[in-house]
């Protein structure tokens, strides 16, 4: 069912689960170390393999991390709180049991503020929706397993999978919302604007590197509908590791609309963990969470409990950041712009590097003008987040500072950013090395207009009757001539002057 | 060398002393032992049985090592060359660990439990890996999926478990120091029944990083020797904080053997000693109560106030204990599951799964009692039962300590026989559970509760000549107590008997000649 | 009036991944209803105001740096494996996922 049909008949009530990795140096319970990209089962010890007698003990910085985020989340820090088992079997699981929190986490009752930016279409205001935060707890994550043989080398149809531990036991916080109601329409946008907002949020604390497409950062969309906002909830469908914040938008809809095409044709919603596909912007049915599921979760007799002291607590309070609204209000002043340009800002997840760059001495309009015009069109068209795209704020201010130098004319500054991003070096580099700066040299200028006249009387005559437009002609034969390497306004000038002289 | 034979038969101390004294030298000792082992230790067939692995030329290369340190005049433990024998349930670098279970045959860690690495650190030889039941699941080492071990004073009966290997071991002269672990009376009832003695220290005294898991908020590793001061100089070895290990006690290891130097030297005057009314009497053997009360008497000799305590929760210890420590096992005994190591049995027919082959593996690899503690396990922590069960479990545990803080507000220690029987015989009770657990009834409480247990030996049951043992307690890291107090009546006793208990053990048949490594 | 039903062990033997036969079903059933009837007096031994212990000694706050330790090479860690294939533990199709 369309999605706008849906929201008509029903109201959507999501529940989100992030899973946060943590950028600790080793793993949450032992002294594994946690590089990205490692070797397959290098960064292990005999903790991260489950190995018979090995022992967990609790990384301090983890938990100052899971503290931080707490108190980011406006939650209550638990005066004391332990760890539990979670237990069941999975073979990249290496204990088979999760060591988590369960019914005591170190951070509840928190809530974010989330400014949803206005819809693209135009359609809907702009408005904040508080989330309220139901816990913020630590865990530990799993190994990776990938499967061999079937079509897509997906886990269905798969013959075997090769397990690799080096992620096993890297610290994860999981972030879990109360039900988020009320957001109607706006739903997915909403689930995207949290998420995002969370991501900045994290990204700020510096306790993750938040990568989505690396997955140190993945959401679980549980949604369900109702009839009404008075009805009761009903059966969830649960997304899981939908990891990019277009995707979360996407997810939330398709949900809503595969839900309310079931409940309408009279049929009945399952409650099972539902696979998202990227590729089609599906979800496809993964596990029935049957009544068989029981975690037999109890405390985990192999860490003791925490009991963080209050006046710790408040130092690490003092020690966090602007939160990501108050920050986003201030930069706008700073920046003077409106509305509609830090919306397209924000929507590009350029703002830390807009920011970035304005500090590297570039005007904010400029460093705008690049990060949300060509370089953003450059990373979608490579398919990658803008962060990670290889060009630098350092860089992009330098480019700017070429240009407001006249050196590069807006073509050839795009010409240089291409360089670079090519891997060809500083934009200084690539105007070396390409030969891209502009024709400065007045007598090569003068010599160029001089014989785009003497090729054009006609032209000439018409400019000297007053048809100054008639310019264009020249100016456009000598900036050929130049190969674009000349300062149009400067020809213009060049031009005028010799006809008149001649 | 002329006499080696004899070395065998001497304590930890008195082989210590020799060494530094340049009597005898480290492999001389280490090869007298496994000359021994050679000689009586036989297999699952006959013999003790003790051991599982015999690691003669690793220990004849620890032992060359410590030999020529010393040459050199290095400083060195007070138990440097002295030769001794580790549960199968530590993990040992290079040397097999398989916990007695067929679904860990053949492993060999790549690393080294903390307990062992002091071992090593200390100069102390690991001869080989000591037998046990599976998992440490049992009190007869019936359960040891590599065949029982045999009680040297009877090798018709039981050696007690889980910790059976350790103790025939140290009973049939195989090595004079052996590591146990105990999780409801694993080192105190082998210890018992076969007239050597065992320690369960104080919880968090000695590290479990490497000790393989069966109940985590129980399991503890601990000294086994022949007198109470070879206990107490291992004791002193294995002790102290470590880091690997969250459950570790911080502080500083107390003075053990001198507590036990103290204790033999002196009596007991004022030393208050309390007895369990709730541990002992009904139900207990006629021989071993007449043999523990005889012990109660030489205290009361030597000078110690023995006062009547009673703790009263401690009737549901042994019901606790059979919840907490099958719930947190069939967590523990997850891991087994034949993907990363050990057995994997992989069932016929084709599109076999994942799941299919841990439930194959775990069917073949586990013997009849780690199933039954797992299910029973299993469904202790399922949702709808954990209260009534786990929950209250965890509650009834928290009265025994408090029964024990309130009896220790009246007295130093406590007393009470370590296992209401002595050595029943192999097979005896294999088909009743229940008769098998209620052998634990006076262990489990310490375990329950965390504190230190000791047990030495009382003498023989008149009704079947067989070793009797009595169980000290004493408060949380008050480990010394067990030791200046086990140490005087040890002292007494063997004045009473005119030398060591274990001189009475009969002479075992030699099964094979000691052929050596 | 049992305990525990068969239907529950075999139920709790597939939460355990334990293959049972009818006649190991049969047994285990028989001995742990035998057992349960003696523990399952625990319940009424206490009552609400007593708190639970979860651990013999009361801890707290047990960390450690966030400092490489020396751990295990890739040899070392697949050395017991069953099968590895290029430097990964190989295990039989997993079916469905979680996470
Ligand atoms: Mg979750
Ligand atoms: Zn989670």
């Amino acid at each position: 069912m369309p999605f706008e049909e849906a929201v008509e008949r029903f109201d959507p009530v999501m529940g989100l689960e992030v899973h946060v990795e943590l950028s600790t140096v080793t793993k949450m319970f032992s002294g594994a170390p946690t590089e990205f990209g490692a070797e397959p089962n290098t960064q292990v010890d005999p903790v991260s393999l489950g190995l018979p007698g090995a022992l967990p003990v609790l990384n301090a910085k983890a938990l100052e991390s899971a503290i931080r985020i707490g108190l980011a989340l406006n939650c209550t820090i638990a005066t004391e709180c332990r760890f539990a088992r979670k237990n069941y079997f999975y073979p990249d699981m290496p204990k088979n049991f999760q060591t988590s929190q369960y019914d005591e986490p170190i951070a509840f009752d928190g809530w974010l503020d989330v400014e949803v930016p206005a819809s693209e279409d135009g359609t809907g205001e702009a408005f904040t929706y508080r989330v309220q935060i139901e816990r913020a707890h630590m865990e530990e994550d799993t190994g990776k397993s990938s499967h061999v043989g079937g079509a897509t080398g997906r886990i269905h149809g798969a013959e075997y999978s090769l397990v690799d531990y080096n992620r096993a036991g890297i610290p994860l916080i999981e972030i879990v919302t109360r039900p988020l109601t009320g957001a109607g329409r706006r739903a997915p946008e909403v689930a995207k604007a949290y998420v995002a907002t969370l991501r900045d949020l994290l990204r700020g604390l510096d306790v993750s590197d938040v990568r989505m497409e690396q997955g140190s950062m993945r959401c679980d969309v549980n949604l369900s509908l109702r009839d009404s906002p008075e009805a009761p909830l009903g059966t969830r469908s649960e997304t899981k590791n939908v990891n990019s914040l277009r995707s979360v938008e996407r997810a939330v809809r398709y949900e809503v609309g595969r839900q309310a095409a079931l409940l309408s044709a009279g049929g009945r919603v399952v409650q099972e963990t539902r696979h998202w596909h990227e590729d089609t912007g599906l979800t496809t049915s993964g596990r029935e969470k049957s009544d068989a599921e029981d975690y037999r979760y109890f405390p985990e007799p192999d860490l003791v409990p925490i009991a963080p002291d209050p006046a710790w607590v408040e130092e690490l309070r003092a020690t966090l950041p602007e939160p990501p609204a108050a920050r986003r209000r201030r930069l706008q002043a700073e920046w003077g712009f409106s509305d509609l340009e830090l919306r397209d800002v924000v929507n590009a997840g350029a703002l830390d590097l807009v920011e970035a760059t304005v500090a590297a001495g570039c005007p904010a309009a400029a460093a705008r003008k690049w990060w949300t015009g060509e370089i953003a069109r450059r990373a979608n068209a490579e398919g990658i987040e803008l962060a990670s795209s290889p060009v630098t704020p350092q860089q992009v201010a330098e480019l700017q500072a070429l240009v407001d130098a006249g050196t590069l004319n807006d073509r050839l500054a795009r010409t240089a950013l291409e360089g670079v991003l090519a891997g060809e070096g500083s934009p200084q580099q690539v105007v070396q090395a390409r030969g891209l700066a502009v024709v400065s040299d007045e007598g090569a200028l003068t010599a160029a207009v001089d014989a785009a006249i003497a090729a054009n009387p006609g032209v000439a005559d018409k400019i000297r009757a007053g048809k100054v437009q008639a310019a264009g002609a020249l100016i456009g034969a000598v900036m050929k001539e130049m190969r674009g390497q000349a300062d149009a306004a400067r020809v213009r000038e060049l031009v005028l002057e010799r006809v008149a002289a001649g | 060398m002329s006499g080696a034979g004899d070395l065998t038969r001497w304590d930890a101390a008195r082989i210590a002393d020799a060494l530094r004294a340049g009597v005898v030298s480290s492999v001389e000792v280490t090869q007298a032992h496994l000359d021994r082992i050679a000689a009586v230790d036989g297999d699952a067939g006959g013999g003790v049985h003790a051991f599982l692995h015999v690691a003669a030329e690793q220990a004849l290369a620890a032992a060359a090592a410590v030999d020529a340190d010393r040459a050199r005049g290095a400083e060195l433990g007070p138990l440097a060359g002295v030769p001794i024998g580790v549960k199968d349930v530590l993990t040992t670098r290079g040397m097999p660990t398989t916990c007695g279970s067929r679904i860990l045959e053949g492993w060999v860690p790549p690393y080294d439990a903390t307990v062992v690495r002091q071992l090593r650190a200390a100069g102390l030889v690991v001869v080989g890996k000591t037998n046990m039941d599976e998992f440490a699941m049992g009190s007869t080492t019936e359960h040891s999926a590599f065949g029982p071990t045999r009680n040297p004073w009877d090798l018709e009966r039981i050696p007690g478990g889980s910790g059976g290997g350790s103790a025939a071991a140290l009973a049939a002269f195989e090595v004079p120091l052996t590591v146990g672990s105990d999780t409801g009376g694993s080192i105190r009832q082998p210890a018992a029944v076969t007239g050597t003695v065992g320690v369960k220290p104080t919880y968090g005294g000695v590290s479990r990083y490497g000790l393989v898991a069966m109940a985590s908020s129980l399991d503890q590793a601990g000294p086994c020797g022949r007198t109470v001061l070879d206990t107490a100089l291992l004791h002193e070895v294995m002790a102290g904080h470590d880091p690997y290990d969250s459950t570790s006690l911080p502080g500083e290891v107390p003075a053990l053997a001198a507590a036990a130097r103290e204790g033999a030297r002196g009596g007991l005057a004022g030393v208050r000693v309390g007895v369990v009314r709730e541990l002992g009497g009904e139900g207990y053997q006629a021989g071993v109560r007449a043999r523990f009360d005889e012990a109660v008497a030489l205290l009361t000799e030597a000078g110690a106030d023995v006062v009547e305590v009673s703790c009263p929760n401690l009737v549901h210890a042994l019901p606790a204990y059979y919840l907490i420590m099958p719930s947190e096992a069939s967590s523990n005994l997850a891991k087994y599951d034949g993907m990363r190591y050990g057995l994997r049995v992989v069932p016929g027919g084709d599109g076999v799964t994942a799941e299919q082959v841990m439930a194959a593996t775990r069917a073949a690899g586990f013997g009849e009692e780690v199933k039954r503690r797992i299910i029973l396990g299993t469904y202790a922590l399922s949702a709808g039962y954990y209260d009534a069960y786990y929950g209250s479990a965890q509650k009834v545990r928290t009265l025994v300590q408090r029964d024990f803080a309130a009896a220790f507000g009246q007295v130093d220690v406590l007393v009470s026989p370590t296992a209401p029987t002595t050595a029943y015989r192999l097979g005896e009770k294999l088909d009743d559970p229940l008769a098998m657990y209620a052998g634990d009834v006076a262990t489990i409480p310490a375990n329950l509760a965390g504190i230190p247990g000791m047990s030495l030996p009382v003498g023989l049951a008149e009704e079947d000549g067989l070793p009797v043992g009595l169980q000290v307690l004493a408060p949380v890291r008050e480990d010394a107590r067990l030791y200046r107090v086990g140490a005087a009546l040890e002292a007494l006793l063997v004045q009473r008997w005119g030398g060591p208990l274990l001189e009475r053990v009969p002479e075992l048949a030699v099964t094979r000649t000691g052929a050596g490594a | 009036m049992s305990v525990i039903s068969r239907p529950e062990v075999a139920h709790l033997a597939r939460l355990a991944r334990i293959d049972m036969t009818d006649d190991e079903l049969d047994r285990m059933a028989g001995q742990l209803d035998a057992v349960l009837e003696a523990v399952k007096q625990v319940a009424a031994a206490v009552t609400d105001d007593v708190p639970a212990t979860s651990h013999p000694l009361p801890l707290r706050n047990v960390t450690r740096p966030d400092v490489v330790r020396p751990g295990l090479t890739a040899e070392e860690a697949l050395a017991a494996a069953p099968e590895v294939e290029d430097g990964r533990f190989r295990v039989p199709m997993i079916l469905g996922e979680d996470a």
